[in-house]
């Protein structure tokens, strides 16, 4: 896996993750590194493998129905960096 | 003795029996945290006043006739990735700097209640993300041996804060050896329960298929303490499993007479220390003696298990660190223009280097094209390494293996070679891949100053196992009370 500057723009948009130029470099030399190394799997033959996503399967968890306490609206907003009564406030999102 | 130095069980007779106060405990554990931790940065928040009051509280009630926790007056340390109430709880992450939980997690109620005196938050890599404690944004912690060297990762401050006796017992939690190694490089004991065996409810999520706490001591008989006081179903958590608890002491002294124990073969191959495989043999050598059967065994795809986890973690992780955003908790960047350059001039800012590369590599595996050659592949290739843990257990009890290839390194050694540090991993990322229970005990000092660890793997949910192995090897040597000499600052 070739990994070059257009394939890190694309993940670090898709991460919303920013990059200084310098970053943009220094991924393209380690993301490269560290999946030749992930490669290795392929030389595995797991053709009948079924995926395991988790380590207990096949299981779902119910509670009852019942109306439950929540945390005050204050605890969520607690830590917030910006807020206006009872929201958060983020930059304008529609031009 | 230096009553810090007392086995957890002990202290906690001492404060039930009021022998000693649980005031004059909390005091000397914050006398030395002041003395030493300036040396060693094992702690990023303390609980100084509150420790204090949460000690006059306990002796207060005992003093009432009220039946004391079965970790009555016991100090311990927390990892700073589970959410105290009231209390900065960063992942040694500039992005929850300023982040103050307003609840507690569960295990954070469940040693409260057990009694336990809360000390204060440690270093770890940031996000646990890392093998050294190298990756905090708030600087490394140094391991109590040598303090040129790391104390293992990412549960590093913790670790280093038990084996220096800054705390008694602590929590760490274990994404992919992130108890069991640092446990190894600091000398003291460090168990990864089965996953499900411990509610996560307030554990910071960074894998959330693979992450698990568990308790760091100094002895195999505080560790399963400790596991007792925090094990359980959590409506909170539905991926705890609903199994009964068993009671972790009533084995615990049964000894090794009996056991099946298996050598995985593949543990003992290229690139372990001589001196860490010598002492791991030798430990072998010690449970056989103590009446245990070996045979070797076969675990064919542990050299694909650091592979596989490099794609599953770091996927799971981006997915999981989405939700720093700037928008309702943590940091968010000043100045920008418009929605998404927040998002990612937030994010820039707040992620250190190796969590950010690990959100590219999971957001790359995830990404469409290259879901199935990366992400499906490595789990195809997690069932094979479930399934060869799932073979060896049919004709054993428990598998012996070192924790890690080598004694603590350097600081700064592996620091800029991320492939480098992830290969730390290569003898516990299978056991986080396969849901399993281990423990890391100490067995040995290379060069005479550096500790060494023997892991023990168990079945799921079988640690009563795991802890009756590790307690019949610590019966027959002494290296669990070896203790490092630590300078001040």
């Amino acid at each position: 896996m070739k990994v070059d500057p257009a394939l890190v723009d694309h993940v670090a948009r898709l991460a919303r993750l920013g990059l200084t130029p310098d970053d943009r470099l220094r991924y393209v030399s380690e993301l490269t590194r560290i999946l030749a190394y992930v490669e290795k799997l392929n030389t595995l033959d797991v053709a009948g493998a079924e995926p395991l996503v988790h380590p207990f399967e096949g299981r779902n968890v119910f509670r009852p129905d019942a109306v439950q306490a929540s945390p005050p609206p204050e605890d969520g907003l607690a830590n917030a960096p910006d807020r206006i009564e009872k929201f958060f406030k983020v930059p304008k999102v529609i031009e | 003795m230096e009553m810090l130095d007392l086995p957890a069980h002990e202290l906690r007779d001492a404060v039930a029996g009021r022998r000693v106060s649980a005031r004059e405990v909390a005091e000397r554990s914050l006398v030395r945290i002041e003395r030493l931790d300036p040396r060693l940065k094992a702690f990023l928040t303390l609980r100084k006043d509150a420790a204090l009051r949460d000690a006059d509280a306990l002796d207060a009630s005992i003093a009432r006739g009220e039946p004391p926790g079965p970790l009555a007056g016991v100090p311990m340390a927390l990892k700073d990735n589970l959410c105290t109430r009231g209390v900065r709880t960063t992942c040694a992450s500039r992005i929850l700097g300023n982040f103050v939980p307003t609840y507690d997690a569960t295990v954070v109620e469940k040693l409260r209640a057990a009694g336990a005196l809360l000390v204060g938050k440690t270093n770890m890599d940031e996000f646990a993300m890392g093998s050294s404690t190298e990756n905090s944004a708030f600087g490394p912690t140094l391991n109590p041996w040598d303090v040129t060297r790391v104390p293992g990762g990412s549960s590093g401050g913790t670790t280093a804060a038990v084996a220096a006796g800054l705390a008694t017992a602590g929590l760490g939690s274990d994404t992919g050896g992130s108890i069991r190694q640092p446990a190894s490089l600091c000398g003291v004991v460090g168990l990864k329960p089965t996953y499900g065996r411990v509610s996560r409810f307030g554990l910071v999520a960074f894998a959330s298929s693979l992450d698990q706490i568990g308790p760091i001591t100094r002895n195999v008989r505080d560790a399963a303490l400790c596991l007792q006081a925090i094990a359980g179903p959590d409506p909170r958590d539905s991926t705890s499993a609903s199994v009964e608890t068993p009671d972790f002491l009533r084995d615990l002294e049964a000894g090794a007479k009996g056991l099946r124990l298996g050598i995985p073969k593949e543990y003992f191959g290229a690139g372990i220390d001589p001196e860490v495989a010598s002492a791991v043999e030798a430990a072998i050598d010690v449970l056989r003696r103590a009446g245990a059967t070996t045979q070797e065994v076969s675990l064919p795809h542990t050299d694909y298990g650091i592979a596989a986890y490099y794609v599953v973690a770091p996927a799971e992780a981006s997915s999981n660190l989405a939700r720093y955003d700037g928008v309702r908790y943590g940091l968010r960047a000043a100045d920008t223009r418009g929605l998404l350059s927040m998002y990612e001039e937030t994010r820039r800012q707040g992620f250190g280097r190796e969590v950010s590369r690990r959100i590219m590599l999971g957001t790359f595996a995830l990404s469409s094209g290259y879901y199935d050659a990366y992400y499906q592949k490595a789990l195809k290739v997690r069932r094979r390494i479930k399934d060869d843990f799932d073979a060896a257990f049919g004709s054993v009890d428990a598998l012996v293996c070192p924790t890690s290839p080598v004694p603590a390194f350097k600081l700064g050694e592996k620091a800029d070679d991320p492939l480098q540090m992830y290969l730390a991993d290569v003898f516990t990322v299978c056991l986080n891949m396969a849901g399993l229970p281990g423990i890391s005990v100490p067995c040995g000092l290379a060069g005479g100053k550096l500790p060494i660890g023997l892991q023990i793997l168990g079945r799921a949910f079988d640690e009563s196992t795991v802890l009756r192995v590790a307690r019949a090897y610590e019966r027959e040597t002494d290296w669990h009370s070896r203790r490092p000499e630590v300078a001040e600052a």
